[in-house]
């Protein structure tokens, strides 16, 4: 209840809210259930399923924890992955993006193919289906010009620059390639959901089809476009950092994160912000450390099953979606994009009325997804080693946005975040490998998997209503 | 009597054939709650939203601290710090408070949010106001009250400096307390400086906070007054048949036509 209105300013500082007072570790702790009770889960389901998995799985099969399985499902789940993670934000403004998936295997063609005529896309493609491509990539660059998203034009640009080029195979150009087209598709996806205003569901439906149809015309019927002869891109998702390169990652990251944790927590406490009492901060940073201390030293051992063979090191995938969290991370918490992201997912009327460029926040998701897909390609590209018509399509979308809602990403917007992804991500590919090692058939890991991802949308839907009946 | 600070001298509109509001007269009075009456359909949301910007107005004059000023768009209102708190509520409800409170008007870089300034300036402004029912300014909207959430819309109104602000029925969706709450809280916008404008159908809210009344009655502006010399049951005339003894319209007789 408000009390009378003459209370004096000076009085009424210290008077408002009770959060201007330090909590201690119990009290922040009973928060934090209160929090829970209230229906305010965030990823917690998904991790406790994790770790439920993890037991269930090292229990049924020795080799589940082998060193060379754990590596091995690190870089069998991180290409859906990290299309998951580009999902989470079209989530995050109540969109769907169903064509992420066949997006990811058109960027991984082009890539394929570049690399394996050497450069040569016009070769590769024939004339009239290179004009065509050159011509849907400079519309692309139009479209992203009219939203204005001067980021979207410069990658399509590129991605004219290059395929015209005809420089020769490097598995650096071939790269960058993949993501200035995944880039331009993005942008055909935005212009027409946000500009044009149609239902994300059936632009994606459609596109989804057309890019399934252009992959097949890149690589032709039956046809495959091996890439695994290529050191760095087989070495994408199958090499490994050195030892020393993994305990440089080890340090950068963990160092990383107790700074930025750390640095945040006491900068607010000089301000006399409420924070989270200090015992706590301090046995997360120390606790996440000790967890990355323990898995660099496991994967720095050696875990050939050959004599003559050594392998060691953190595998490559992983830096690449710890940066990739890292950047999408900051990108909505810190900066006014991300936060305008979450406003406009949240409630778009009050998004518009507070002067957010509403069209151009809900086209740029679609770019960003696109482009994330397009790396995911290349590192599930890089896995099997080559691309085939099939890259990108079948279930490679529908796990992408499992992982993600799994991980506590909401398919009604609003709430969500990349680590999510990696969370859920790692779910599904723990899933898939658990099942495959114990000889479990196809239908049953599609069952299971199904399964899960009922039970995440479940436990979602649950805490929704719990939250908004507590509300009031 | 306090300055005028948003005066309109005669303002017409017309949506096609239907005439909604003719030669309407409005003098909001920095430092008072002017309560803008009137029955359904009397053209109240329509003054509103031509203030705003939202609609253009046909003809009519605006003075803004006695300087005439043209509002074509609702950037116009905001740069005129005219902020209007709209029944729906321009709340998102999985940001938190300071996060709405600062929503399009971020503190910092584009590239680095200031999360710590924003806080501080949000907590302050809430204090200003002796809103006390908020326990965390990092509570999500999600999780208020409707009375919170009423206050929180109208805080950012404080928050950002503005010199009138303008509220749709802020009360018609909530209970007793909470309409207690959000009627302290346009006592003290009032006591700030701020010209208030309330548009409410609960006569009693009226006569609690509102220091003069307007009441609009068939698009016209019936009587401006103030809140203490006329009765409610005055008000009530006024809002339903256009006048009350010598107060509002001229009887139809003593029109010469």
């Amino acid at each position: 209840m408000a009390q009378s209105s003459t209370a004096s300013k000076d009085a009424a500082v210290p008077d408002f809210g009770i959060d201007t007072v330090p909590m201690t570790t119990p009290e922040a702790l009973r928060d934090y259930l209160a929090r829970l009770r209230a229906g305010q889960l965030g990823s917690l389901p998904a991790l406790l399923g994790l770790v439920a998995l993890v037991v269930l799985f090292a229990s049924l099969s020795d080799v589940f924890l082998s060193l060379n399985n754990v590596a091995n499902l690190l870089a069998q789940g991180a290409g859906q992955t990290m299309i998951a993670m580009g999902i989470v934000f079209v989530l995050l403004v109540g969109e769907i993006d169903l064509s992420a998936g066949t997006a990811s295997g058109a960027a991984g063609a082009v890539l394929a193919m570049h690399y394996v005529e050497n450069g040569n896309l016009l070769g590769g493609m024939g004339s009239t289906v290179f004009i065509l491509f050159i011509s849907v990539l400079a519309v692309a660059a139009l479209l992203a010009g009219l939203l204005r998203i001067w980021a979207g034009v410069a990658m399509s640009v590129l991605a004219i620059v290059l395929a015209a080029s005809g420089i020769a195979a490097n598995p650096w150009i071939e790269m960058l390639l993949a993501l200035c087209v995944g880039t331009a598709i993005g942008c055909i996806t935005g212009f027409l959901v946000a500009k044009i205003g149609m239902p994300s569901f059936v632009v994606t439906l459609g596109l989804f089809l057309a890019w399934q149809g252009v992959i097949l015309q890149f690589i032709g019927e039956g046809g495959v476009l091996g890439i695994s002869s290529s050191p760095v891109l087989n070495n994408v998702a199958n090499g490994n950092l050195s030892p020393l390169g993994s305990w440089l990652l080890f340090v950068l990251a963990a160092g990383g994160f107790a700074a930025a944790t750390l640095g945040r927590h006491f900068s607010r406490r000089r301000r006399g912000l409420v924070t989270q009492p200090t015992p706590l901060v301090l046995s997360k940073v120390g606790g996440i450390t000790a967890l990355g201390l323990a898995a660099t030293v496991l994967l720095t051992i050696n875990r050939s099953s050959n004599e003559s063979v050594v392998v060691t090191g953190v595998p490559y995938v992983v830096p690449i979606i710890l940066v990739l969290l890292t950047i999408g991370t900051y990108v909505l918490n810190r900066t006014s994009y991300g936060r305008h992201i979450y406003a406009v997912g949240g409630n778009r009327e009050a998004a518009r009325r507070a002067g957010i460029n509403v069209v151009k926040i809900r086209a740029s998701v679609f770019v960003v997804c696109s482009s994330v897909a397009a790396l995911g390609a290349i590192v599930y590209s890089s896995k099997v080693g080559s691309v085939d018509p099939q890259a990108g399509g079948l279930n490679t979308l529908l796990f992408a946005v499992g992982a993600a809602v799994i991980g506590g990403a909401s398919l009604f917007g609003g709430r969500g975040r990349v680590f999510d992804a990696v969370i859920g991500g790692t779910v599904l590919a723990i899933i898939a490998n658990g099942l495959g090692l114990l000889k479990q058939p196809a239908a049953v890991v599609a069952v299971v998997t199904g399964l899960v991802l009922l039970l995440a949308a479940t436990v979602d839907a649950l805490s929704r209503q719990r939250a908004s009946t507590s509300a009031r | 009597m306090n300055e005028p600070v948003l005066e309109i001298r005669g303002l017409n509109k017309s949506f096609g054939p239907v005439h909604v509001l003719h030669d309407v007269d409005l003098t909001v009075r920095a430092g008072e709650v002017t309560a803008l009456v009137g029955d359904n359909g009397a053209g109240k949301s329509t003054l509103i939203k031509c203030v705003a910007g939202i609609y253009a107005s046909d003809t009519g004059r605006v003075l803004f601290q006695g300087e005439p000023v043209h509002i074509r768009g609702p950037h116009d209102a905001a740069a005129l710090s005219i902020e209007v708190v709209y029944q729906d509520l321009a709340l998102a409800d999985n940001l938190d408070v300071v996060q709405n409170m600062f929503l399009g008007r971020e503190r910092g870089s584009r590239w680095l949010l200031d999360e710590a300034s924003m806080e501080q300036a949000a907590r302050e402004t809430l204090a200003s106001l002796s809103v006390r029912t908020v326990t965390s300014v990092r509570t999500p909207v999600s999780a208020l009250s409707g009375g919170q959430r009423q206050t929180v819309a109208i805080a950012k109104a404080v928050l950002w400096k503005s010199k009138v602000v303008l509220l749709d029925e802020p009360t018609a969706a909530l209970g007793v307390a909470q309409t207690r709450q959000v009627l302290d809280l346009v006592r003290r916008l009032a006591e700030q400086g701020i010209g208030v404008v309330l548009i409410s159908h609960n006569m009693a809210n009226v006569f609690d906070v509102a220091d003069r009344i307007s009441v609009l009655y068939l698009g016209r502006m019936a009587a401006e007054v103030p809140a203490k010399d006329v009765t409610h049951g005055q008000v009530v005339e006024l809002i339903t048949a256009g006048r009350s003894g010598e107060l509002g319209l001229a009887r139809p007789e003593s029109v010469v036509l």
